[in-house]
């Protein structure tokens, strides 16, 4: 925690942690307090008056079915982009540990989307598969299916899984491959010598010896889906059509910015927030018991 | 390798290079795209291969603009894309290290709170306390400016810790040395820590510079002032214009340029990356 040595207290450790801790006080712990502080209020149509109502915000959210809605569909998003992404990625790195030849080339070509901005990946996939033009619109024309994310709700859906699955294949594919990388060697021999072949030693090695990257990486992959995929969903269906597409930080700002209802919309940060505290203490209990051995 | 398995191996590199094609065919798609004129691109079916318009449309984005965003060259957009990624990731990095300095080598009172307060920052990303936020940076009047897009951006947990690792691990026996050569901590700090934690910051830095390039919902809200766009939002303004008059062939360059600085950070420090993405996680 500490180091045994350390150098005499006075001013300078408080300036040197100034900066931080009021970047920290200004724009985080304030504003997650007001919006706690909002979340228990109720504003009239006009913004005249406001009203303490304690959790009647929230009882009101879980009363109201379009945010119950919200949240499920939310947890089916996450659900879906992890779980794809994730056995892609696992595929790809299981037959690229596999290989030696070429494999600094592959793991570079496999990486980069990593880099591509939300926003910029909704554009990519909107543009492949818009009704009119789109390439891959056209192909599925072809075989006589009618494509239009604009008008049919699971169409859209699918279509921002696809295209938040496909940004996050990159991170998924280095955990993977660097978990694979760290089984030793000899576990892989001994097997091979005893006549299981590489999809058996996949099946019977790699996989339990990779739970705990699984893991982790399980709980990375809805963090992301429940937050940063803000940009893909704006970009392509802003949320639409018919609400389809539309999950809960896509809700908090709708509500929140468009739709102007202050209250309702803090208490649905209030409630992403606890979301947050929850993913992150696990993670952190999983971070702990991993250190250990 | 285990065993000699040809088959395996063709196996192997078949599903390699069609997951390669599958990552790459939206960026092929987007390439095609941007080297066509725009009636050729408004024609049903999209040719699959690269025409010689490329860089025509690349002339025209950057002197005409494109989209709603007309007045505003992409030029500009880029620059301020690249003032904000470097002032997030310097920003981020520098009080970063400072405050882990000061947890790691100083017994102070209230120590112990401040590193509470900064681990809770992991728990409030933008996107959960996006209306207060707003109110606090639009009161300071930091709204259309660089300060408002990145300082409420820079306060880090993930970094604080890493640099707290790695202090961690700098021996006891450097301090003393220098605590009788009789280096003040700064000088300490300078002369010691900085260059031992090179390729920490290195990594860290490339990681936090793709992330501020990316950033796009704090954007949105903090400019309503054309000449502070970014590029990632400018894109957006575009596709809002494209449902009247699409103009993809532009879209696409401006999606093709809003990509490549990252893509380029992530190619050729590929090392960097790699480490900066697995510590910070740690």
């Amino acid at each position: 925690m500490i180091k045994r040595v350390h150098f005499q207290p006075g001013v300078l450790p408080y300036l040197l942690v100034a900066p931080q801790v009021l970047i920290t006080l200004i724009f985080f712990i304030w504003p997650a307090g007001q919006a706690l502080y909002q979340s228990m209020l109720i504003q009239d149509a006009f913004g005249l008056s406001t009203q303490f109502v304690w959790f009647e915000n929230f009882v009101e959210l879980f009363k109201d079915s379009l945010y119950v809605d919200t949240f499920f569909r939310t947890v089916f998003f996450s659900f879906c982009v992890a779980f794809l992404s994730m056995s892609l990625a696992l595929l790809l790195a299981a037959t690229a540990d596999r290989i030696v030849r070429f494999s600094t080339l592959y793991r570079t070509l496999l990486i980069w989307p990593y880099a591509v901005a939300p926003v910029v990946a909704g554009a990519l996939w909107m543009f492949m598969f818009d009704p009119t033009l789109g390439i891959i619109a056209y192909m599925l024309d072809g075989f006589g299916y009618d494509w239009n994310h604009r008008l049919n709700g699971g169409e859209a859906m699918s279509l921002v899984i696809m295209a938040a699955a496909w940004k996050q294949i990159s991170y998924n594919f280095l955990f993977f491959l660097a978990g694979m990388q760290a089984i030793p060697k000899s576990l892989h021999e001994a097997a091979a010598i005893d006549g299981a072949g590489p999809s058996r030693r996949f099946i019977t090695i790699s996989l339990p010896l990779l739970s705990p990257t699984t893991f982790f990486l399980m709980v990375i992959n809805i963090v992301y889906a429940f937050f940063d995929t803000f940009g893909i969903i704006h970009a392509i269906t802003k949320g639409g059509p018919a609400k389809a597409t539309e999950i809960l930080v896509f809700k908090v700002y709708n509500d929140g910015f468009i739709g102007l209802d202050l209250g309702s919309s803090a208490a649905q940060s209030v409630i992403l927030m606890a979301i947050v505290i929850f993913l992150t203490i696990i993670q952190f209990r999983y971070i702990e018991r991993r250190v250990q051995y | 390798m285990v065993e000699n398995r040809p088959f395996a191996d063709f196996f192997c590199h078949l599903v390699l290079i069609l997951g390669i094609l599958l990552v790459a065919f939206p960026i092929w798609v987007t390439f095609v795209a941007a080297s066509h004129d725009a009636i050729r691109v408004t024609q049903v079916p999209l040719p699959l291969l690269p025409g010689d318009q490329f860089f025509v449309n690349l002339k025209t984005a950057f002197m005409d603009g494109v989209g709603n965003a007309r007045e505003q060259s992409i030029g500009i957009m880029l620059f301020n894309s690249l003032v904000m990624a470097l002032m997030i990731a310097i920003g981020k990095i520098a009080i970063s290290l400072l405050s882990a300095f000061a947890i790691v080598y100083f017994r102070f009172p209230f120590r112990m709170m401040f590193f509470w307060m900064i681990f809770l920052t992991l728990m409030l990303p933008v996107e959960v306390r996006i209306l207060p936020t707003y109110a606090v940076v639009a009161n300071f009047g930091m709204l259309n400016s660089y300060w408002g897009l990145s300082i409420p951006l820079i306060a880090s947990a993930t970094a604080t810790f890493m640099f707290r690792q790695v202090f961690l691990t700098v021996p006891d026996e450097m301090l003393e040395a220098a605590r009788i050569d009789g280096a003040s901590p700064m000088q300490f700090f300078r002369d010691i820590l900085l260059p031992m934690s090179r390729t920490n910051i290195a990594a860290l830095f490339v990681i936090l510079f793709i992330y501020g390039w990316n950033q796009y919902l704090w954007p949105l809200l903090i400019t309503t002032d054309k000449s502070m766009y970014t590029i990632v939002m400018g894109i957006k303004q575009m596709l809002e214009a494209a449902e009247e008059s699409p103009e993809w062939h532009l879209i696409m360059m401006t999606t093709l340029l809003a990509m490549i600085p990252p893509v380029l950070v992530v190619i050729t420090m590929q090392k960097l990356f790699v480490r900066g993405l697995t510590e910070t996680e740690k």
